[in-house]
């Protein structure tokens, strides 16, 4: 039973920490709780049919389906994040405004929940369609259903309650300084994810490793560690990255930057009462 | 949504011209009763290999390998094709994730 909540708790963890990541950048949206519990539900819907459809998956392009898959999902979901992001360069002053004046969160202006939405049902199905499949394979070779269920419902708690802990944190962030905070947790979350996809491309031979090890610090910070982990999902911490990797990585982290920066700027030429450049924006540049 | 399409535009600008489809050596191994046949495997070093894994159980298996930085779900059944390297010389080990206790094995790079 410890087996199944062990590896569960794993495949259960990312998408655990990215949905409350989610929660935590849509502070502030009326209803996002239906939008965030609409993701997980779809996403586990998707998780299963990725799973039935597990070998089918596989088999395609030359082999190469889970790979493309996995790389599809991870680089859409880099784009939603990229596109929360800008549009908070663009809105996340008011958006903070409104909610110290009123002094609690409030359902203020259109933000993009619909990315939120997706990020959340990716998240959730690329994890869920692993953890579907490795329950399927207990159930196929004669494992106890209770046992099984108990080992599957402990693992997903675990990561629940991580998940949980890390929005707590999250919430604790004075109002201030919160959404250029968050800003800069999704900013590296992508980045991370769109490693994630490269490694990926380069394990079904469609993109060069370049060099496939820059770095060694296994020995320093295991990945396979707890924090390593965590780290690891959070701002793709990789103990042995290729340079295809790092190209990925440092590609998504500036592009995402130059295109906050741009439209926060654009932004503030259309409207003349706000500042020259939207605070979030200037607060998240990298000078 | 602007933003986005340009994001995507960088993205598979960067990603489109890298498709390789270069001569690579194929290694086998066979998965049976959640344990990896050979369980240890020599493949030559500074190459780029393809791994062709056969899962002959009935039930999916995730191959996993930190060292190779590599992971893939196979499902009962199923064969998968993984591309590593070029590696340095030396040991990289793997496992089948969902059988851990069983399915252990080592890849030697020389």
């Amino acid at each position: 039973m410890l087996g199944t909540a062990v590896i569960v708790f794993r495949e259960v963890l990312e998408a655990a920490l990215i949905v409350a990541i989610v929660m935590g950048a849509s502070r502030g949206v009326a209803k996002r709780g239906r939008w965030v519990g609409s993701g997980i539900a779809l996403g586990v819907l998707g998780a299963v049919v990725v799973a039935a459809f597990a070998g089918a998956i596989s088999d395609a392009v030359e082999g190469r389906g889970q790979e493309i898959l996995n790389a599809a999902i991870l680089l859409a979901a880099v784009m939603m994040l990229a596109w929360h992001n800008v549009w908070m360069s663009a809105h996340g002053r008011e958006v903070a405004g409104e909610m110290s004046r009123l002094g609690h969160d409030v359902g203020v202006g259109t933000r993009p929940l619909s990315a939120m939405l997706v990020v959340t049902a990716l998240a959730v199905l690329r994890e869920g369609a692993e953890t579907v499949l490795f329950l399927f394979g207990l159930v196929a070779s004669g494992t106890q259903r209770a046992e099984l269920l108990a080992g599957g419902l402990l693992g997903l708690a675990g990561g629940v309650l991580i998940g949980f802990t890390l929005y707590l944190g999250l919430l604790r962030i004075p109002l201030r300084h919160f959404f250029s905070v968050t800003g800069w947790v999704v900013l590296l979350l992508a980045a991370g994810l769109a490693a994630n996809a490269a490694g990926y491309l380069s394990q079904a031979g469609l993109v060069p490793t370049l060099v496939p090890e820059v770095w060694n610090s296994a020995g320093i910070l295991a990945q396979d560690s707890v924090i390593g982990q965590l780290l690891h999902i959070l701002v793709g911490y990789n103990d042995r990255p290729s340079a295809i990797q790092l190209v990925f990585y440092v590609v998504t982290l500036a592009g995402i930057l130059v295109l906050m920066r741009l439209f926060g700027r654009q932004d503030a030429k259309g409207a003349r009462h706000k500042l020259p450049r939207s605070a979030l924006a200037q607060r998240m540049s990298p000078s | 949504m602007k933003a986005a399409l340009i994001f995507v535009g960088l993205i598979a600008a960067l990603a489109a011209p890298l498709a390789v489809h270069a001569d690579t050596a194929e290694f086998n191994i066979a998965i049976r009763n959640h344990r990896f046949e050979p369980s240890e495997i020599v493949v030559p070093a500074n190459k780029k290999v393809k791994l062709v894994i056969v899962n002959h159980d009935a039930t999916p298996e995730e191959f996993e390998s930190h060292d190779l930085k590599r992971e893939k779900v196979i499902v009962g059944g199923g064969k998968a094709n993984i591309w590593i390297g070029p590696l340095r010389p030396g040991t990289y080990t793997f496992v089948g994730e969902y059988h851990e206790e069983t399915a252990k094995g080592r890849l030697i790079a020389k």
